[in-house]
């Protein structure tokens, strides 16, 4: 009796968040794949054909708009890196007793909601704005300059919008690094440099690892950004999914260009592990 | 060493010290400000060590090894004084830039490398080609009994092995001298008396320089050629193993390595090589060692608790005192008699478990205690 108890409680833990995953994750996502094979329309309703060119028509239309959100992502992903690492590596050694506070601050833009964030960027960058008013003013900018409605600014805006994801594991990941570990470089000859190069960023290496994955999945999938600061040549295939769903009603087509991207960024994220996850890269950078 | 049985003190004929000390700190002081507040870590020292020395730290915690340690290092400059290390003076000179390495307290491994790719890590960085390091790395394993254990992660080793990784790391570079702080504190009792022969062995054999930190007097005194007792930031006294177990220079050193009894007197008598005291109803005799001292002085003295003889009769020679069994502390091969003097000093006495001791003395019983003269030792008559 006792036996049977110990083997059954595990699961009795796991049982609400397992049926909270069944319910309103399992279930909407199988619904959502069979829709993305049914034809039909909002008048006549849908119908399950198992009609595949859903998918294939759905890469031959938009498959630019894939393509830019996966560059887009990318560059706003190591932008990213390239904001979030000396910013984190800063707070983690530098700021002292100050810390939480500066992590404080870089986290404070996060009590405001995403779109008004986003809107305020636009604000900022905008063709009289804080930054191009006074540069135009003083002739430091052409007159028909302008930073809105271009690729630019919907990386910027995604870099900004998603970069303490990016800082806080980073930040997570240096906090942890033992300083004697350092010093203990220091006294085998290495220089500031190379404790750096081979102490410190091999073993903050799982922290990036984790804020790529972090900011590239919700970046490339973000539609915010572009519909706000890119006008209508920069648009990002989240962009495409919401008009096909909520404009002319193709479930259908929303759903397979969902399912693409999801795929694409599954293959992307399961490529970069292979490739950089291992812990043979960090004995690498080690050496 | 061929480990016969390990003698607990060792005694180095005063070795012909080098032309040029190995490490030299003159007048060194180190304050940190926390909270506002100064704290002095440690407080003037002056020390030389030897060239191929092993010398050590001894001290309780918190009176200043580490810091004293890491200004040989180069982790903190010193407030005050100088640093010198084969006679040249070291001080504000980074870490990396001197010839000295450290094995941490915490061993300090590198986490994300291999047990070779720690060991190589100095010599790396000191761009040593990639066949000698190899050698070297290979050589340096095999003397710390790691040779197949390359490939291993810090983290998949045992602590022991651990341990011999941070000294291989240290070593394969050949250091002038090697720092060890505490390198022992964290292995379990067997696992430290194993490494502390192997320690001995592998300084031996490299012929460098040691300096250890330690808070465990019996590690200090078994290793040791020359030992500093620390005592809030200061050096207490800096002598041989066997003159510090002998003739402890203060009071605290005496409580501090080993267990020795402490007696204090009036002396009522001076005459020939030693001082008589007036002792309840008994005598106790201790040599002055040339010291001067005069009658009404007060005196403490020291008596190792394996010199003194318990009895039942009156001894007539010798120094020797009345007193009473508190308790009996049966310890395998030997047994522990706590006693109170008719004075009212708590002495400890050791008997070897050889004969049948047991009949000795019972708790409550009233006995004689009695040592040789020349076993006592009066503190501050070095
Ligand atoms: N960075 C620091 N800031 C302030 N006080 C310090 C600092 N480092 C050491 N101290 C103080 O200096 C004194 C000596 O410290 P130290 O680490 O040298 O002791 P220790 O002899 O190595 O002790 P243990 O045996 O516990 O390792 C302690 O009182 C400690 O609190
Ligand atoms: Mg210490």
């Amino acid at each position: 009796m006792r036996r049977l108890k110990g083997a059954v409680a595990p699961y009795l833990l796991i049982l609400p968040g397992g049926l909270w995953l069944v319910v309103f994750f399992a279930v909407p996502l199988v619904y959502m794949a069979s829709v993305s094979l049914m034809t039909g329309n909002l008048i006549d309703g849908f119908e399950q054909t198992w009609h595949w060119r859903n998918y294939t028509d759905g890469l031959d239309v938009y498959g630019d708009k894939f393509v830019r959100s996966l560059w887009y992502g990318l560059i706003a992903t190591v932008a990213c890196i390239a904001l979030a690492y000396p910013a984190a590596y800063w707070i983690a050694f530098r700021a002292g007793r100050h810390k939480s506070t500066w992590l404080f601050m870089l986290l404070l833009p996060f009590f405001v909601s995403f779109v008004l964030r986003t809107i305020a960027w636009k604000l900022v960058l905008t063709d009289q704005g804080p930054v191009l008013g006074p540069l135009k003013s003083w002739h430091l900018l052409p007159k028909d300059f302008h930073v809105l409605d271009s690729g630019f600014a919907v990386v910027s805006g995604l870099t900004y919008n998603f970069l303490p994801f990016m800082v806080l594991p980073i930040y997570v990941a240096l906090e942890r690094v033992d300083h004697r570990v350092v010093e203990a470089a220091y006294d085998l000859y290495a220089g500031r440099f190379a404790a750096f190069r081979r102490v410190v960023l091999p073993l903050s290496l799982p922290g990036v690892f984790a804020g790529v994955i972090m900011t590239f999945v919700p970046v490339t999938s973000d539609y915010v950004n572009a519909s706000v600061l890119g006008g209508p040549d920069n648009t990002m295939i989240g962009n495409v999914i919401q008009t096909e769903y909520f404009t002319n009603s193709e479930y259908a087509t929303a759903s397979a260009l969902s399912f693409t991207l999801m795929a694409l960024l599954l293959l992307g994220i399961f490529a970069y592990a292979r490739a950089l996850g291992t812990k043979d890269v960090l004995e690498a950078a080690g050496r | 060493m061929t480990e016969t049985s390990p003698a607990p003190v060792r005694d180095d004929p005063e070795g012909t010290p080098a032309a040029v000390p190995a490490i030299e700190l003159a007048g060194v002081r180190k304050s940190f400000q926390a909270y506002g507040e100064t704290v002095h870590a440690v407080r003037d020292i002056d020390l030389t060590v030897h060239e191929g020395e092993f010398f050590s730290l001894l001290g309780p915690s918190g009176c200043g090894k580490t810091t004293t340690m890491r200004m040989i290092a180069g982790f903190e400059d010193p407030t005050e004084g100088a640093v010198y290390l084969h006679g040249e003076d070291v001080t504000g000179v980074p870490a990396n830039k001197r010839d000295v390495n450290m094995v941490f307290q915490s061993y300090a491994l590198f986490p994300h490398m291999s047990v070779f790719d720690n060991v190589a890590f100095g010599l790396r960085r000191r761009g040593v080609d990639k066949a000698e390091t190899r050698k070297r790395v290979g050589a340096m394993l095999e003397i710390v009994d790691l040779t197949g254990r390359e490939k291993r992660r810090p983290s998949e080793l045992s602590g022991g092995q651990q341990q011999r990784v941070a000294l291989a790391r240290a070593l394969v570079n050949r250091p002038r001298a090697l720092l060890l702080d505490e390198p022992l504190g964290a292995l379990d009792l067997k696992l430290r008396q194993a490494m502390q022969v192997e320690l001995k062995r592998i300084q031996r054999e490299v012929g460098i320089t040691f300096v250890y930190v330690t808070h465990d007097q019996g590690e200090a005194l078994t290793m040791s050629d020359r030992i500093a007792v620390m005592n809030d930031g200061g050096i207490e006294q800096l002598d041989t193993p066997r003159a510090i177990y002998e003739r402890p220079a203060s009071r605290f050193v005496a409580g501090f390595i080993g267990t020795s009894n402490l007696i204090t007197g009036q002396i009522t008598a001076v005459g020939g090589d030693g001082a008589e005291i007036g002792y309840g109803e008994g005598r106790i005799v201790v040599p002055l060692n040339g010291a001067s001292r005069a009658v009404g002085d007060t005196v403490e003295l020291t008596v190792r608790p394996e010199k003194i003889v318990i009895g039942g009769e009156r001894p007539d020679r010798g120094s020797y005192t009345s007193a009473t069994v508190a308790e009996v502390v049966y310890l395998g091969t030997s047994t522990s008699y706590l006693v109170t003097t008719a004075a009212g000093d708590d002495v400890t006495v050791f008997v070897q478990n050889a004969t049948n001791a047991d009949d000795i003395a019972e708790r409550g019983s009233r006995v004689w205690l009695s040592w040789e003269p020349r076993h006592s030792y009066a503190i501050g008559t070095a």
